[in-house]
């Protein structure tokens, strides 16, 4: 069975963001990118499937050179393959998930992992749509993964409780913190991503159905008023919360 | 063209959602604003309280009832959707950011070949043409987009949008029997979380984080949140510690949050976790550094012992409850 991963290169949750020039992205001077948090969930069950059911893994990122970096890191973690479609040019969640449907069926790839959402642009929904894109099933916001061979059971995080999924192949599961503990990349496996060859490739063509227009910072919130340093201002905070902001 | 929109509503266990409510009420304005028609779309067995969907302005609710839908199935409600939408001519199709809907919507997008905007927080209308705002790396930014195909999606944040005065009217409602339908993808049970309110539902949010000091002193977080009628929220730090589970992580890889109020206790503030809870309407931080950045946004702040304080507040909002 071979079982496809996306990643994403994406800014550090530490970052500072600031607009950029065009007022349409960030500024990206000094911000350091990683590989999306929620991606290292679906390379460690890919890698936690295949050494239980064999076969073989890929990683597939979209994006510049700079994403052959977060490529690296999955195949330090044990990964056996990488492909990037290499275009930099703005696409939108829909044509993202049109150019990795056209990879995963190249690569015959009947279970596909990615991160429930990249931590940039927030959508959580790219594994859905490229699920839909290829007809195959999708279990999104996976916390614990079971798959024997036929059947594929996922717990699903939803508001105040999780869902109990079932399902078979062909299927993209997205993966949520919870699902497992991602593995460190051995010293071997970092020596030996660093001689694998990463595939270029360019991804299909896709037009974009939204337009981003502007990017702005959000309005600066005030620092308010420090009550003061022990318990004896406590009714003075009840009393502003109940008759100055009215929420309680 | 005129815009026909419609609303699709989302039933946990037979009841409306609230966050559908919002959306309900987003559908109507939009039909208002663009002079055109609002309807909604409710999928399951039985469902109680369609017909209040008239006092959030949509006078008209299709009920597809099936037995086998009463519990949620992406593959199920995906192609139901698409289906009614296609047959009934929508161009315009507005779910709520829920986890469902979060779900749902992508797949009922490519089913009805229409760009998505998830997760909006704003939408406004210039020349009869929608602009969403959605934020992006947290909400550290937002972004304003436009769609530009034929048929639009928007996913509404719950809790953003007030729906503002009710009227009285009813809703008429058209129940549909429909055939079992494809069950590829099928919710089996649901494990709720023993009668706990979720961080991302909740008017009212008490956080913990380091400055708790273990996790035997979050019972103070607890009753806080109890008293208050709130939901407990944690710090990435405490939840990366295994103080508390992540389902309660509020931040940058945990939940976006934007109640009433929220109460961070013993919270620092790191950017990934203001990232978070800026948007909250009211914030209360106590802590005992001066100089956390949780003081910059905070409406209200007392520097000092979380362990003097937070008992203090207990017993004075019980005063007044």
């Amino acid at each position: 069975m071979k079982i496809a991963v996306c990643v994403s290169h994406v800014p550090d949750t530490a970052a500072k963001i600031n607009i950029g020039s065009d007022g349409k992205n960030i500024d990206a001077n000094g911000v350091t990118f990683v590989v999306n948090p929620y991606d290292e969930f679906a390379i460690e069950e890919a890698l936690k499937t295949k050494e239980k059911l064999g076969g073989e893994t890929v990683a597939i990122s979209l994006g510049g050179d700079a994403n052959k970096e977060t490529l690296r890191k999955a195949l330090a973690m044990g990964i056996d393959n990488a492909v990037l479609l290499k275009d930099e040019s703005y696409r939108d969640s829909l044509s993202v998930a049109r150019a990795l449907a056209e990879e995963i069926k190249a690569q015959g790839a009947e279970l596909v992992f990615c991160g429930k959402q990249s931590v940039d642009h927030d959508n959580s929904i790219v594994g859905q749509l490229t699920a839909e894109l290829l007809g195959y099933n999708c279990i999104s916001v996976a916390v614990s993964f079971s798959f024997d061979g036929s059947k594929i059971n996922c717990e699903r995080e939803i508001e105040g409780g999780k869902e109990i999924v079932e399902t078979t192949l062909p299927a993209v599961i997205t993966t949520q913190k919870g699902l497992n503990e991602p593995r460190y990349a051995s010293l071997k496996g970092i020596m030996s991503a660093k001689k694998k060859e990463i595939i270029e490739k360019l991804p299909v063509a896709a037009n974009n159905y939204i337009e981003v227009r502007s990017m702005k910072k959000p309005m600066g919130k005030q620092a308010g008023k420090i009550l003061g340093s022990d318990a004896t201002v406590v009714p003075e905070l009840i009393r502003l919360l109940r008759e100055e902001a009215k929420v309680i | 063209m005129s815009n026909k929109i419609l609303v699709y509503i989302e039933q946990r266990n037979g009841q409306v959602k609230k966050s559908s409510l919002e959306a309900a009420k987003v559908g109507s304005n939009m039909a208002l604003k663009l002079a055109g028609s609002v309807e909604a779309l409710a999928i399951g067995n039985s469902i109680e309280g369609l017909e209040d969907l008239g006092k959030y302005g949509v006078s008209k609710v299709t009920h597809l009832k099936n037995k086998e839908l009463a519990n949620y199935s992406s593959s199920a409600y995906s192609s139901l959707i698409a289906k009614f939408i296609n047959e009934n001519i929508f161009n315009i199709a507005v779910f709520s950011a829920s986890a469902l809907g979060k779900d749902l919507a992508p797949y009922v997008s490519v089913k009805i070949d229409a760009g998505l905007a998830m997760d909006c927080v704003a939408l406004n209308f210039e020349n009869e043409e929608i602009i969403a705002t959605r934020p992006v790396y947290a909400g550290k930014a937002l972004v304003d987009l436009k769609i530009n195909s034929a048929k639009k999606v928007y996913a509404l944040r719950p809790n953003v949008f007030n729906p503002g005065t009710l009227t009285d009217a009813k809703a008429e409602i058209n129940v549909i029997e429909i055939d079992p339908p494809n069950l590829n993808v099928k919710v089996t049970d649901l494990k709720k979380s023993e009668g706990k309110l979720d961080v991302a539902e909740a008017d009212i949010i008490v956080s913990g984080g380091r400055g708790m000091k273990g996790p035997e002193h979050f019972h103070l977080v607890e009753e806080l949140a109890s008293t208050l009628g709130g939901a407990v929220g944690a710090s990435r730090a405490v939840v990366d510690a295994g103080w508390r589970p992540h389902s309660e992580q509020v931040g940058q890889t945990g939940k976006t949050v934007s109640p009433n109020l929220y109460v961070a206790l013993g919270i620092s503030g790191a950017i990934q976790h203001l990232a978070g809870m800026r948007s909250s309407k009211y914030i209360v931080a106590v802590n005992k550094d001066k100089d956390a950045p949780i003081f910059q946004i905070a409406d209200y702040g007392i520097v000092g012992d979380i362990f003097e304080i937070v008992p203090s507040m207990i017993e004075e909002i019980k005063k007044i409850k």
